[in-house]
């Protein structure tokens, strides 16, 4: 996984709560087998609609998304995370998030910075009046700046060590191998095997 | 004596490979789902990095969610579809995990298969990457969907890293009014605690409305702890959960079986246990409920009319509404019984289960549905179709004018050909009304089997009761 230290990009306002995993990315598209390619599944639906904030021309090679409150809500499906990677995005910013989608994020390099919904509104003013506003995430600090303003954001403080070193938890797991060994010898005989 | 726990604490510590300190624990899974679609990217990742399935004595696959319900014996006709599930059967042979194809006797719906296997048992872990894996919590399992990365993560080591839960008491006390049901219930929840809730949250649902339930009740019901927020929902075991799990298949035997009893009884919550959040509810009070928006937590009872945004709490909820009235073509005041459907599905991993089955029948029997409305009922796995079928529900779902299919998650989320057309509405025992969820375009309402089978005769959202009076 590669290491997120500090990310500057232009973001894109999105003005709504509750956005699902069924919009990030419908079913139709889960059918694929590879870990890749899924920017054309993107928001699929919303972005038939020309209007649509990714579609305009002030907000394209957006890296940077900032969403309403639940955002990732609904399925578990890990492919939401790779659609948003896919299309560029590197950060998330929102007030709250669902803990699956959330927790995929953690797992793919994709930073959900959560932060206080009067300052996803203050974002949203600034990115709207000026679309190409430089928007700085600083993983280090834990801070979001946008022209005057700086604001903190909470992340897990575990994703985000992963995060910083860029590490894959399969790998640190597989550490502690002779614990889960010996947690194994421990199994009652009444638990089911397949 | 040690701290009062709740069962979510319980469960959890009996299953900690390594605590962690500042960082999560370490914690064991005793029963890995897998199904076609969240699988194949996490067999690519172990196959890269050279690794073995640690345990496929504790790892079980069906084919549910891509899976066409009609000619089930032929070539699935979807080339993508076919792929995905012709790529799920190579991994499960080149891993050497146990698959049960369409085909099998055992196939269908993950979290349908998983219970009536007896493979679903109290104070177990277990994940699938599917979110609805919260149905298991039913039988007192710590039971959550995880995302492809964790699914590779539990192929490979058996073990999940993860944060300890917060716990939040559902209470439903008093006796549920004639006609109303398990999802009744769970629609009422998710409704008053919202769709983010239970975030960061195990929902244990408690009192007598909910031990009066049945486990197929209790299965609708935690089903839908994802949809308000929550991981993962439980209801703690009883003498309901050891009838339906005696002689399972994968049940214990002999002295296993008393073992295993001993040990579940010992799970329920302390008395005198804290939990970090209650809400409860008066049972007495509730009423056949429907969702009338694009989230599960926009419902309603159906004597209620479409909200009007202007009434709403704050400005995200004006929004909301409005977006989602805008995309369901619904007008507000007007009364949810007046809203009429085209298709009606009843199925799902909420609500396909022989229970669910039998109440839309018992509605069904002699009655037809409504000219110009489709109603489509999909059984949860085989074996709920084979019993359907033993008990003549087939025959009553077919005289009144229902397509009979096999099992799978079909039009709950239309990766299948079964598929609302744009602008076609629905009214859906499943668990989601987000989007486009059933189709591009397509509108969905949630309710029960029985508001399903009655609404499929009436053509507009209607209760069995509404039936009677109309006769």
């Amino acid at each position: 996984m590669e290491a997120f230290t500090v990310h500057t990009g232009s973001a894109a306002p999105l003005r709504r709560s509750n956005v699902d995993t069924d919009q990030i990315i419908p079913a139709e598209y889960l059918k694929r087998v590879t870990r890749h390619g899924f920017e054309d599944a993107l928001f699929a639906s919303w972005r038939k609609d020309p209007e649509f904030i990714l579609n305009r021309p002030e907000y394209q090679g957006v890296s940077i998304l900032v969403a309403g409150p639940d955002f990732g809500t609904g399925s578990s499906r890990e492919h939401a995370v790779w659609a948003l990677q896919d299309f560029g995005f590197k950060a998330v910013l929102s007030s709250r998030y669902a803990d699956i989608f959330r927790g995929n994020s953690g797992k793919g390099g994709l930073l959900t910075a959560q932060l206080d919904h009067e300052v996803i509104e203050s974002i949203w003013e600034i990115i709207e009046s000026d679309p190409n506003a430089q928007v700085t995430i600083d993983l280090t600090a834990k801070t979001v700046s946008v022209g005057e303003l700086v604001a903190e954001f909470e992340v897990d403080d575990y994703v985000r060590w992963r995060l910083l070193e860029g590490l894959d938890d399969i790998g640190i797991t597989m550490q502690q191998e002779t614990d889960i060994t010996e947690f194994e010898k421990t199994r009652p005989t009444y638990k089911p095997t397949v | 004596m040690g701290t009062p726990r709740t069962m979510a604490e319980k469960v959890w510590a009996d299953h900690i490979v390594t605590h962690g300190e500042g960082k999560p624990d370490l914690l064991y899974i005793d029963l890995h789902l897998i199904h076609e679609v969240t699988s194949p990217q996490a067999f690519d990742g172990l196959r890269d990095a050279g690794r073995p399935v640690r345990r496929p004595d504790l790892t079980v696959a069906t084919e549910d969610h891509n899976i066409p319900t009609v000619d089930v014996d032929k070539p699935i006709a979807d080339p993508i579809s076919r792929i995905q599930v012709e790529t799920l059967r190579r991994n499960c042979e080149e891993f050497g995990v146990k698959l049960y194809p369409l085909g099998d006797v055992e196939q269908g719906i993950v979290h349908v298969v998983g219970p009536q296997m007896g493979l679903t048992q109290p104070g177990m872990t277990i994940v699938c990457g599917d979110s609805h894996t919260s149905t298991h919590g039913a039988f007192g399992a710590l039971a959550f969907g995880i995302g492809t990365s964790e699914v590779e993560h539990v192929l490979a080591t058996q073990t999940l890293p993860l944060k300890p839960f917060k716990t939040m008491a559902i209470t439903v006390e008093g006796e549920l009014p004639a006609g109303v049901s398990a999802k009744d219930i769970i629609l009422a929840v998710i409704a008053k605690i919202g769709t983010g809730g239970g975030q960061g949250y195990v929902l244990e649902y408690r009192g007598s409305a909910i031990r009066n339930l049945s486990m197929e009740g209790r299965m609708t019901i935690c089903n839908m702890s994802i949809e308000a927020g929550a991981r993962a929902g439980l209801v703690a075991p009883d003498e309901t959960t050891f009838a339906y799990l005696k002689d399972k298949p994968h049940s214990p035997q002999g002295a296993d079986w008393d073992a295993a009893v001993e040990y579940w009884k010992s799970l329920p919550t302390d008395s005198d246990a804290k939990f970090d959040a209650e809400v409860i509810i008066d049972a007495t009070t509730l009423s056949p409920f429907v969702t009338w928006g694009t989230n599960p937590g926009q419902g309603l009872p159906l004597s209620a009319s479409i909200p009007n945004p202007g009434d709403a709490a704050n400005e995200v909820e004006r929004v909301a509404i409005e977006q989602a009235l805008s995309y369901m073509d619904l007008t507000p005041g007007t009364p949810l019984k007046e809203i009429a459907v085209d298709t009606v599905f009843l199925g799902s991993c909420t609500n396909g289960r022989i229970e669910d089955l039998r109440a839309a029948a018992a509605v069904l029997e002699g009655r037809s549905v409504a000219p110009n409305v489709r109603l489509l009922v999909v059984p949860g796995s085989t074996r709920v179709r084979l019993q359907a079928e033993s008990e003549g529900l087939d025959q009553v779902f077919l005289a009144a004018g229902a397509e009979w299919r096999g099992a799978g998650c079909s039009m709950c989320l239309a990766m299948n050909p079964d598929k609302l057309a744009p602008g076609e509405r629905s009214a859906s025992t499943s668990n989601r009304n987000f989007e486009g969820r059933q189709g591009p375009g397509g509108r969905t309402h949630l309710v029960s089997p029985e508001v399903a089978a009655a609404t499929a005769v009436a053509g507009t959202l209607s209760s069995p009761a509404d039936l009677e009076v109309a006769s």
